[in-house]
């Protein structure tokens, strides 16, 4: 177990390198650099600009060296230093801005696979014994439905009913009053009052997608044989079904939630910007409609690094639980 | 593995057979070729067969978007702003039927709130009519023409049917969506022909080869997967230059899309291979000596294309939704570009979601094509094996 941890950690290292490398790749594609969009954003609010300080600013980021050295600076910056350059939008340090953003963005996608998982599993337990029920039928037909619309739109249609049925506007994750205060018991409430409507929107693809899956696995695994041993000896049907079918198909979906959580974020970023939360999608959107590239390279670096490090932890879970895999490889 | 093989065919083929006695057609089974198999299997499954008469309508529509439209989906007019549907009528105001028509529409304000109201005008009536005369233009580039599909008599300036209403700007939202189709629905396509051919190359290899490639390209699959997509997607678009004619944007983001969207089908194709690469009738051909690349490409491909025609359907959804949310939050294609997504940009503001909830109308669009492409998928991916029950 200890070995198989070992290899994957070090397996991971790799794998972050060439999250950094892109990353920083992305803070180069767009023209120009840091320091001439800089220039011209002090320029254009009539401001001088000092030489020397521009070639103080120019040593600080290399932007006279080559680029390997330039990447080197940056990513040796943010691990040694915790120094993740500058946005130039916001006149802040970039490591003062994203934390609470990812934070949020992660505590929303971790909650929404558990919930996605709590409506899921007895459904799709519901559904797989009593095929071809009405409750089957419809819940067929919803997954369908939920499969097909994706979850930017449905907040967009959750948005409309509300407002124009009850006059009231869903969307932020914060009463107007708490959207700048710091962290107070008070304000965790006020968000966990707002939080369950952009969960279920972003629960209902996965929710749909894993009850589709779930009920074709169990299918197959009622009709196995050691089902109908279980049954001979007198093992009450609830306990049978909950005890081997159920684990056998559930393993598929503990072994991709680490994908999960990926398409999660992912989904999250769209959900995020119409339903207007304070989470990363709307920052990291205005980041790169606003080419602010310093905060844009660290949001897809951390949001990247940090699904990557759930996949690793997902992982070592299932290793942990499962030890074929630990076998294997 | 081989008698197996051909019990397992015999049985799927009696079965069915039986199901066939009715038809009169229990004989034809057995010497039925494989894509009569096929088709078979697939007929069983309705919706799957109705989603191919919708796709078709959907790319009919995409196809000839300038027939198909009633209108020039440019054309605007500041009295129609925000318009509702017109309401089609089949009988007048003293009750005979007249077939379908729609009463003149007049702009004028609320006295109380100043809002704008459309109010029919009963003493006008324009009958709906098919191949009615109007905008003229050109198909393709190439014919001429002012033929549409239905539509009314009554110049757009003096009257406009709007089916489904009109945009911020007076601009029919009907001929819009028709017009986006084209956009939405061919990137869809390119995409995934794009993403099949990085996945047949990929897969191919991972799958024939194994060992040191095998291994590389699953942990690039695995590290493809493990990242969050629509950032990635987002970053990679905003740097695509803003004054890129809309054909450069197209390619530019289709690229972008396939360069994630390839690993799926990498995985499946490699699954393919795998299993296949054991089966007797490549032994076979080995032994005989045929190349490498003929083994491939004669007998292999073609017993998992059905396999990856599936797959492929189920692919496309992934990239229309893609195109509609990039071009949604306004990453992806800009207007004058139409598509679904930019067309979606006019629902981001809540104002005129409230106003005229129509606009969200587009995202109907992406659903309905979206569930038939998942429907139809279905239908073929169990179509593709016709021996299993």
């Amino acid at each position: 177990m200890l070995q198989y941890t070992l290899r994957r950690v070090l397996l991971m290292i790799p794998t972050l390198i060439v999250i950094s490398i892109i990353s920083f790749a992305i803070i180069q594609l767009p023209p120009g650099d840091f320091l001439t969009s800089y220039v011209a954003t002090l320029r254009q609010q009539g401001e001088d600009v000092d030489t020397a300080q521009l070639v103080a600013l120019e040593e600080q980021y290399g932007l006279n060296q080559p680029i390997y050295v330039q990447y080197w600076k940056w990513i040796s910056g943010i691990v040694l230093h915790n120094d993740w350059g500058r946005s130039f939008e916001w006149q802040k340090p970039v490591g003062d801005l994203i934390w609470e953003r990812i934070g949020l963005t992660m505590f929303i996608s971790v909650l929404t696979i558990l919930v996605s998982w709590l409506i899921a599993i007895p459904t799709a337990v519901y559904v797989a014994t009593h095929q071809y029920s009405f409750l089957d039928y419809l819940m067929s037909f919803i997954s369908f439905i939920g499969l097909g619309t994706p979850g930017f739109l449905v907040a967009l249609v959750f948005l409309w009913v509300m407002l124009s049925t009850f006059g009231v506007n869903i969307g932020g994750l914060f009463s107007e009053r708490f959207i700048d205060a710091p962290w107070s018991v008070e304000r965790v409430f006020d968000m966990m009052g707002r939080i369950w409507l952009p969960i279920l929107i972003l629960a209902l693809e996965n929710t749909a997608a894993i009850i589709r899956t779930l009920r074709a696995n169990l299918l197959d695994e009622l009709n196995k044989p050691y089902v109908e041993t279980a049954r001979a000896k007198g093992v009450k049907e609830n306990a049978l079904i909950w005890k081997y079918p159920v684990r056998v198909a559930l393993n598929p979906f503990f072994s991709t939630v680490g994908w999960t959580l990926a398409a999660l974020v992912s989904g999250e970023t769209l959900v995020a910007v119409v339903l207007n939360l304070q989470t990363s999608g709307p920052l990291l959107l205005r980041a790169l409609t606003s080419q602010d590239m310093y905060l844009a390279g660290s949001f897809i670096l951390l949001l990247s690094t940090l699904t990557v490090i759930g996949t690793l932890l997902s992982d070592i879970l299932l290793a942990w639980a499962d030890p074929r895999i630990r076998m294997e490889g | 593995m081989a008698t197996e093989n051909v019990e397992r065919v015999i049985d799927a083929k009696q079965g069915i057979a039986a199901e066939l006695e009715d038809a009169g057609k229990s004989e034809s089974i057995y010497v039925a070729p494989q894509w009569k198999l096929m088709w078979w299997k697939f007929r069983k499954h309705k919706v799957a067969l109705i989603s191919v008469f919708v796709l078709a309508g959907f790319y009919f529509a995409a196809l000839f978007c300038e027939f198909v439209a009633p209108y020039d989906p440019e054309a605007f007019f500041t009295r129609y702003t925000l318009a509702p549907p017109t309401r089609i009528h089949f009988f007048d105001a003293s009750g005979a039927l007249r077939g379908p028509f729609v009463y003149g529409v007049t702009r004028t304000r609320d006295p109380v709130t100043l809002r704008p109201m459309f109010v029919e005008d009963p003493n006008v009536i324009e009958p709906i009519q098919f191949f009615v005369t109007g905008t003229p233009y050109k198909v393709w580039g190439i014919f001429d023409s002012n033929i549409h599909l239905f539509g009314i008599k009554a110049a757009q300036a003096d009257q406009a049917f709007f089916i489904l209403g009109a945009d911020r700007l007076g601009r029919d939202l009907f001929s819009r969506i028709v017009y986006g189709s084209r956009i939405s629905l061919s990137l869809g396509l390119v995409g995934v022909l794009l993403s099949l051919v990085f996945g047949i190359v990929l897969g191919g290899v991972s799958g024939y080869y194994g060992g040191l490639a095998d291994n590389i390209i699953q942990r690039v699959i695995e590290f493809i997967r493990s990242i969050p997509a629509i950032p990635l997607w987002m970053a990679l678009s905003a740097a695509l230059p803003p004054d890129w004619p809309v054909v450069w944007t197209y390619f530019g983001i289709t690229v972008i899309l396939s360069l994630i969207g390839w690993t799926g089908l990498a995985r499946v194709v490699r699954g393919r291979f795998l299993s296949l690469r054991e089966e007797d009738f490549v032994l076979a051909a080995r032994l005989v000596g045929s190349s490498e690349m003929r083994i491939i490409l004669r007998h292999m491909v073609p017993s998992f294309l059905s396999y990856i025609i599936a797959s492929l359907t189920l692919a496309i959804p992934g990239m229309i939704l893609a195109e509609t949310g990039l071009s949604f939050i306004g990453l992806g294609l800009r207007a004058p570009a139409i598509s679904w997504g930019v067309l979606l940009q006019e629902a981001q503001n809540l104002r005129s979601v409230a106003l005229a909830p129509w606009v969200l109308l587009p995202g109907a669009a992406v659903v309905l094509s979206i569930l038939c492409f998942n429907f139809l998928g279905d239908g073929l991916r169990d179509a593709a094996d016709p021996y299993s029950r």
